[in-house]
């Protein structure tokens, strides 16, 4: 058979299409916004320097330590509690959503959509939703983290379910073996690992997402940066950056290692 | 010797357009040795589980040690599922499991709910799983996790699961798909002596026609999804066989060992 020369000529002219409407809707933004490209790229050496004079941490704002880190504290236990919950609830809908372990088609599309609908509302909408409910309290910036967490553990603990232990699952259920057993001794066993690594990501990201969250609800570290930076105490507004990056990196170490000792 | 199993009738159809099994007739002895070969794509699976209903078939009936299969409630099923084993052909354990705690999966079926939850075994079951992987010449692996062993040992450890089954019958959907000649050669011969030495029925499907030739008492070719032939391997002629594989059937046979290769490498 002779090759399809049109099928690949075809392709090059998509390819080319799309590049050129991305180019187009680039400049259409830059010319809507005002925005300057010449003008952002040469500003960044101006802003380096701004940094290295004013975002550093000085005396002044190492006397602001424990309170700097009372806050980042609450940050860290409202993020594990809203992963660690989350993942439970989510275990449930994931075994009850997944389409080898599910019960029936009609609880497992329920199970699916309340997922997908906590999933793609973003964590920043939430808080905003929450405001109105819980005010300016830990309790929003929780429900918000616990809310998108759930909706994402969800998913990838479905996908985890499907891909480990779809063939043990079969295994089992030739054996004549009840579902509960099922459930503890095949799906459990088979996808724990790669479950708590989803936990521990989880985890990481909901404290870069409660940071921000925290500006808006005015709780956590997040707080403490935004009640610095207004007050144009650019010292401890360093320090806050730099205990955050510090407790990512150390949360980031912290579950690698575990990661290594259980997949 | 009467039939311990009798398919009757039996159709399967998927969806709308796709008739797997078209009125598929045959029954099988108590301790018989029975084949079922036949080309991609022809029905063998869908066969094996209608069976023990892993599928439910779309019409017909089956009659398994006096019971009919089709009509049972969930926890008959669960009833009758725990007298035949299943085997597959890429093993489906637990692979983050113990040998041990595979093979006494075993016994999941028997237990109540609380029992099976907690994985709560006698001492006798223990026991008697000791005994079949020592027949299976597993006792060193005993407590080694599955994702460490071998194909070969990894289909031998689910056979123990399937015998730890005490059943009646055995069903085994191309045990030997993945594994080289060597490691084929083990696995049938276990299933033939745990055929003739415990009695157990077993209905086999295969890829192979000189393994299923050797093995069987009884051969039944599928095309799709109608039985083409029921009989002795004796009786097999070379019109059978075109008959069962088509006009393909030359190449095939001799390209046995090739086809090993490539189903290894699509699983
Ligand atoms: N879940 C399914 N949904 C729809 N069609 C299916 C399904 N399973 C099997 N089929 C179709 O039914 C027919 C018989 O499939 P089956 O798996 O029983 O064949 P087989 O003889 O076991 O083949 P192989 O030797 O490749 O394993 C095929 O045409 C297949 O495409
Ligand atoms: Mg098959």
């Amino acid at each position: 058979m002779p090759v399809n020369t049109n099928f690949f000529l075809k392709k090059r002219l998509v390819s080319l299409i799309l590049i050129g409407i991305l180019l187009l809707v680039t400049y259409g933004a830059m010319v809507i916004t005002q925005f300057d490209a010449v003008k952002g790229l040469t500003s960044i050496p101006q802003a380096v320097e701004w940094g290295i004079k004013n975002f550093y941490p000085n005396q002044d704002a190492l006397d602001k330590l424990p309170r700097i880190w009372e806050n980042l504290r609450e940050t860290l236990l409202i993020s594990l509690a809203a992963s660690t919950v989350a993942g439970v609830f989510a275990l449930v809908f994931a075994i009850i959503g997944s389409s080898t372990t599910r019960v029936n088609s009609f609880l497992g599309t329920f199970a699916r959509g309340i997922a997908t609908l906590f999933r793609n509302i973003d964590v920043a909408a939430w808080a905003m939703i929450l405001l109105f409910s819980f005010g300016q309290s830990a309790l929003t910036g929780y429900f918000a983290l616990f809310f998108v967490s759930f909706g994402f553990l969800t998913r990838a603990f479905m996908e985890t379910i499907d891909e480990v232990s779809n063939s043990s699952v079969e295994a089992l259920r030739a054996t004549g073996a009840s579902y509960p057993s099922i459930i503890i001794h095949s799906v459990i066993p088979s996808s724990i690992p790669q479950m708590i690594s989803w936990l521990l990501f989880t985890f990481e990201t909901n404290i870069r997402s409660a940071t921000l969250v925290g500006i808006l609800t005015g709780t956590g570290i997040g707080f403490s940066f935004d009640l610095y930076y207004k007050s144009l105490n650019y010292n401890a507004a360093s320090l806050v950056v730099i205990a955050i990056m510090l407790s990512i990196f150390a949360i980031e170490f912290l579950s690698n290692y575990i990661r290594r000792v259980i997949l | 010797m009467t039939a311990l199993l009798e398919v009757k009738d039996v159709s399967k159809q998927y969806g709308s357009d796709t008739l797997a099994l078209a009125n598929i007739s045959f029954s099988v002895k108590e301790g018989e040795f029975v084949s079922v070969i036949g080309p991609s794509g022809a029905g063998k699976s869908t066969l094996l589980r209608c069976i023990n209903r892993m599928i439910d078939a779309s019409s017909g009936t089956i009659t398994f040690d006096g019971v009919n299969v089709p009509t049972l409630n969930k926890r008959e099923l669960r009833r009758l599922r725990t007298k035949i084993g299943m085997i597959f052909q890429h093993y489906n354990l637990v692979n983050r499991l113990s040998v041990m705690e595979n093979v006494l999966h075993g016994r999941l079926g028997f237990k109540s709910t609380v029992a099976g939850a907690l994985g709560i075994y006698t001492e006798a079951e223990k026991q008697q799983a000791v005994e079949i992987l020592s027949i299976l010449g597993l006792s060193e692996q005993m407590y080694k996790r599955c994702d460490q062993l071998s194909g070969g040992q990894k289909q031998r450890v689910g056979i123990g699961r399937a015998l730890l089954q005490n059943p009646k019958m055995l069903l085994c959907d191309e045990p030997i798909a993945s594994l080289d000649p060597n490691a084929s050669k083990i696995i049938m011969d276990h299933l033939q002596n745990i055929s003739s030495s415990m009695g157990i029925t077993v209905l086999i499907n295969l890829h192979q026609v000189e393994i299923a030739l050797k093995y069987s008492d009884r051969i039944i070719g599928v095309s799709r999804g109608e039985v083409v032939y029921n009989g002795s391997p004796d009786k097999m002629t070379n019109e059978d066989i075109v008959r069962i594989y088509g006009s393909e059937a030359e190449t095939l046979m001799i390209d046995v060992g090739d086809k090993d290769v490539g189903d290894k490498n699509a699983g």
